[in-house]
């Protein structure tokens, strides 16, 4: 019995602690005095690593992207470069040899100085193991060649470093700028060994403080930083991982900014006076590819382009619920080389038919479509845009049969070329139109089994364009061959562009200067939090 | 005793084998590779290649499934392939999270339950029970997200009075020592994160408590009800006793075997499903943690924590069982 006695008092004395509690609880977020400012950051899922080298998932790049610094940066708006490690450099004629001259005045994080040596310490760590994942597909490198196109990386100087490429790679610089080649404190790595990825230490804006796991992320400002120092004090990047209840705590105050919205909640926080949505430029693209691989229809450009005409793009757009834009091509907007006097192909069902019957498919045709279940940040909806395009091309007389896979096997399916139509998506790395359109439609990457381009679109012509790219130094007429390029993809028609998404965030008015990048992070330095 | 908890005990090693072959197979029969989901859709096929050789996924099932129980033997939990953390590391900080969600939920549920249970038993057809009951229906079928999502909105965006998520507010410090965070403030003599901990608590816990509730409550009325007709409550009542002893000194203990069950298994059920509750409060604990492992094909984080729970789980259900000779001191075990 007197246990029974022991448990009611409990609860007695929790009733009495939360009703005491709730009149002090509403001051629960910010300022634990002295005016600090902290920025909450609310995001889905937690980091899987802090060294950026080894990892490909934006959760953790995000916080890497403030803790290190890459030897030039990428600008505020776009994808171009500016010095960071880095404040100047050059390239030899035959662009193989790149010299860097670093700034002299940087200190990691942990106090130790930064010199041409450690820029040389961390390429040839990235070479040591196919952990580096972004090093391996970025230059390159396999078992038998762990370097890929770096050839070398030497100190010329305390502060001068030069890296010699085996072939000449006109993407170079704006690759360096990706935050996964951030560089970082040899003196760190050393001393933590295997638990370096949660003892990270850079030279960047912010320095690391505290994670616990799942829960929340902790980074100060770093005062004697090199470049603008941080105008908020600290950095707290919280895992919540349902949306609905991630957007509540921005409405009741607990968070400052967040990513991850439900698309209804877009209205409601455009109605707010309290609240912002801020909208990412998209560097990325959906579309369905069809496959040329395996004769049949698909294999006839006319078959195609009546594909691409017997789409409705609006309805499929509608399906991004407000944050989706109807892509012609295969870059998005926001690059550089972007031609857009491309007109996309209208939505008209009879020219559609009059092609296919030009083709001798008056009477249509069996297909299949795969498509992938869960959604991906630039297709929400896969399963919805299947079914609407099977609808669609039945007007047509093509009958669609919709295979629907978890995402590892539709990836795998795709690559092995078992699809004769199938969605994908890709989204930019170093935010080149190489990284695209090579990656996504050059032969090179139509080898079954481990395909890029799935459309085994294998056109001469695309290739000689884009291998001639690769290697000319000059922007301008770089820019020339990728508009061209883009004429006769869009002319021979391998995919269905669908849409670009601009992935929108929310917070609160008080932030002020947060400017979304394209490549899905940005340094926290520049913004601020108005009091 | 001894030798019936023994027996018990010993009884966990065929169990646990099974368990651990039926996770193993669970996990290796979902289709997907851990090697694409740590290295992401733009690995190159010898990345990959290089990666599965790493982690020895292209062994053999057998030898696979050798070297997991291997390790186990050795106590050896094994590595997370995605965060390359020790899993008992992990463990430790997440399992304390989500058993004192469970040990808070499942005290709610019992106190208000079986009150609930009792009195709905007592007057038999009166409003309260059949307003009890009605609500107790509605609690076995609320949906969990749903339910969290609205607490949320209403006792903190609304009125702003609780804290809507995690374990303690950020800027609020606690050593920890057991992780379980009321136990480490009231040990470190810290009041402020005691109270923080505490509503931090109240929202998940009443959430994660309305199906147990409503169970409980369903079976101490149903149980009680039983109990209530037997001749030795009449007696008792002809004898002139007082109604609340006879309600809770004779009644109850009778009346609670089943009640007992139900709350054992409810329990086991809290610690291993608790996935919506956590990722609706942003719990960092168990339920979470083996969900994320699952997508992200984490085999030796699924293996191990599911062979964790299920030896809990079974460890739980071996208490339950020798509480009923507490309370049935007829029941014997050999």
């Amino acid at each position: 019995m007197k246990k029974r006695y022991l448990f009611m008092l409990l609860i007695i004395v929790a009733m009495i602690l939360s009703a005491c509690g709730d009149s002090t609880s509403k001051s629960n977020n910010k300022d634990n005095g002295g005016g600090e400012k902290t920025l909450v950051f609310g995001r889905g899922a937690d980091s899987i690593q802090l060294d950026p080298s080894k990892v490909t998932d934006g959760e953790s790049i995000y916080v890497t992207n403030q803790i290190y610094d890459t030897l030039v940066r990428y600008v505020e708006e776009n994808t171009e470069v500016k010095p960071a490690l880095a404040t100047e450099w050059n390239v030899t004629d035959d662009g193989l040899v790149w010299t860097f001259q670093l700034r002299d005045d940087v200190k990691f994080h942990d106090g130790t100085d930064f010199t041409a040596e450690d820029v040389v310490y961390n390429f040839e760590r990235w070479t040591t193991s196919a952990e580096f994942t972004y090093y391996g597909y970025m230059f390159g490198a396999s078992e038998d060649d762990m370097g890929g196109i770096i050839e070398k990386v030497e100190a010329t100087g305390d502060y001068e470093v030069q890296i010699t490429l085996s072939e000449p790679n006109a993407p170079f610089l704006q690759t360096l700028a990706m935050p996964p080649f951030g560089i970082a404190s040899p003196d760190a790595i050393e001393e933590h060994g295997d638990n370096y990825f949660k003892n990270p230490v850079g030279t960047g804006p912010f320095v690391f403080k505290e994670w616990v796991p799942d829960d929340s992320i902790t980074l100060t400002k770093n005062e004697d930083y090199f470049g603008e120092v941080a105008k908020i004090d600290k950095v707290i990047f919280r895992v919540i991982p349902d949306n609905g209840a991630r957007f509540m705590e921005l409405q009741a105050g607990t968070i400052d900014i967040m990513e991850g919205l439900n698309p209804q909640d877009i209205a409601t926080a455009e109605g707010d006076d309290a609240l912002q949505i801020i909208r990412r430029p998209s560097m990325n693209v959906s579309y369905m590819a069809m496959n040329m691989d395996k004769g049949g229809p698909m294999s006839d450009k006319l078959v195609r382009q009546a594909i691409n005409m017997a789409i409705n793009k609006d309805e499929l757009i509608a399906l991004y619920e407000g944050v989706g834009k109807e892509a012609k091509n295969p870059i998005p907007p926001s690059l550089w080389g972007f031609n857009d006097d491309i007109e996309p192909y209208a939505y008209d069902v009879e020219k559609a038919k009059a092609l296919l019957a030009e083709a001798g498919y008056a009477d249509g045709f069996d297909i299949t479509l795969h498509t992938f279940s869960n959604p991906r940040p630039y297709m929400p909806q896969p399963k919805l845009a299947a079914q609407a395009i099977a609808e669609m091309l039945k007007e047509v007389n093509i009958n669609v049969e919709i295979t629907e896979s978890d995402w590892d096997t539709h990836l795998a399916t795709v690559e092995n070329g078992e699809h004769d139509m199938a969605f994908l998506g890709w989204t930019g790395d170093n935010g080149d139109p190489d990284n695209f359109l090579y990656v996504l439609l050059d032969k090179d990457n139509a080898t079954v089994g481990s395909a890029g381009n799935i459309a085994f679109y294998k056109s001469d012509e695309v290739h000689d364009i884009l291998k001639a790219a690769q290697v000319e130094m000059d922007q301008d007429k770089r820019t020339e061959l990728y508009l061209k390029v883009q004429e006769i993809i869009h002319e021979d028609a391998p995919w269905v562009p669908i849409a670009h998404t601009t992935p929108p965030l929310a917070a609160k008015s008080s932030v002020v200067d947060f400017v979304p990048h394209p490549t899905g992070s940005e340094p926290f330095n520049l913004l601020d939090i108005k009091k | 005793m001894l030798k019936y908890i023994t027996s018990r005990l010993l009884m966990l090693i065929p169990v646990l084998i099974g368990v651990s072959i039926l996770a193993f197979s669970l996990i290796h029969l979902v289709p997907g590779d851990p090697a694409r989901s740590i290295l992401g859709e733009k690995a190159t096929a010898a990345q990959l290649e290089a990666l599965r050789n790493e982690l020895g996924l292209n062994d053999p099932y057998v030898v696979q499934y050798g070297r997991f129980l291997g390790h186990i033997l050795q106590g050896d939990l094994g590595k997370s392939i995605q965060s390359k953390e020790s899993i008992g590391v992990e463990l430790i900080q997440k399992l304390p999270a989500t058993i004192e969600l469970a040990i808070f939920a499942m005290v709610i549920a019992i106190v208000i339950g079986v009150l609930a249970g009792v009195i709905a038993a007592v007057k038999q057809y009166s409003w309260f029970d059949n307003i009890s009951m009605t609500v107790s229906l509605f609690g076995v079928s609320l949906p969990i997200f749903w339910l969290g999502l609205m607490m949320i909105w209403i006792f903190s965006v609304t009125f702003n009075i609780l804290p809507p998520s995690g374990r303690l507010t950020t800027g609020v410090e606690l050593n920890t020592i057991t992780n379980f965070y009321l136990l480490d403030s009231i040990l470190t003599g810290n009041w402020v994160a005691l109270k923080d901990a505490f509503l931090h608590l109240l929202m998940p816990g009443i959430a994660l408590a309305t199906i147990p509730m409503a169970i409980i409550a369903r079976m101490t009325r149903s149980s009680m009800l039983e109990v209530m007709r037997q001749d030795y409550i009449r007696t008792a009542n002809a004898k002139g006793l007082r109604k609340t002893i006879i309600i809770f000194q004779h009644a109850l203990k009778n009346a609670s075997l089943p009640v007992l069950t139900v709350v054992g298994l409810q329990f086991g059920l809290l610690l291993g499903g608790a996935v919506l509750t956590e990722s609706i409060f942003s719990w960092p604990g168990v339920g979470r943690y083996v969900y994320l492992a699952v997508l992200g094909r984490d085999y030796p984080v699924v293996q191990s924590t599911i062979l964790v729970i299920a030896a809990i789980f079974v460890f739980v259900n071996l208490i339950t069982d020798i509480l009923y000779k507490y309370l049935d001191p007829r029941i014997k075990y050999e």
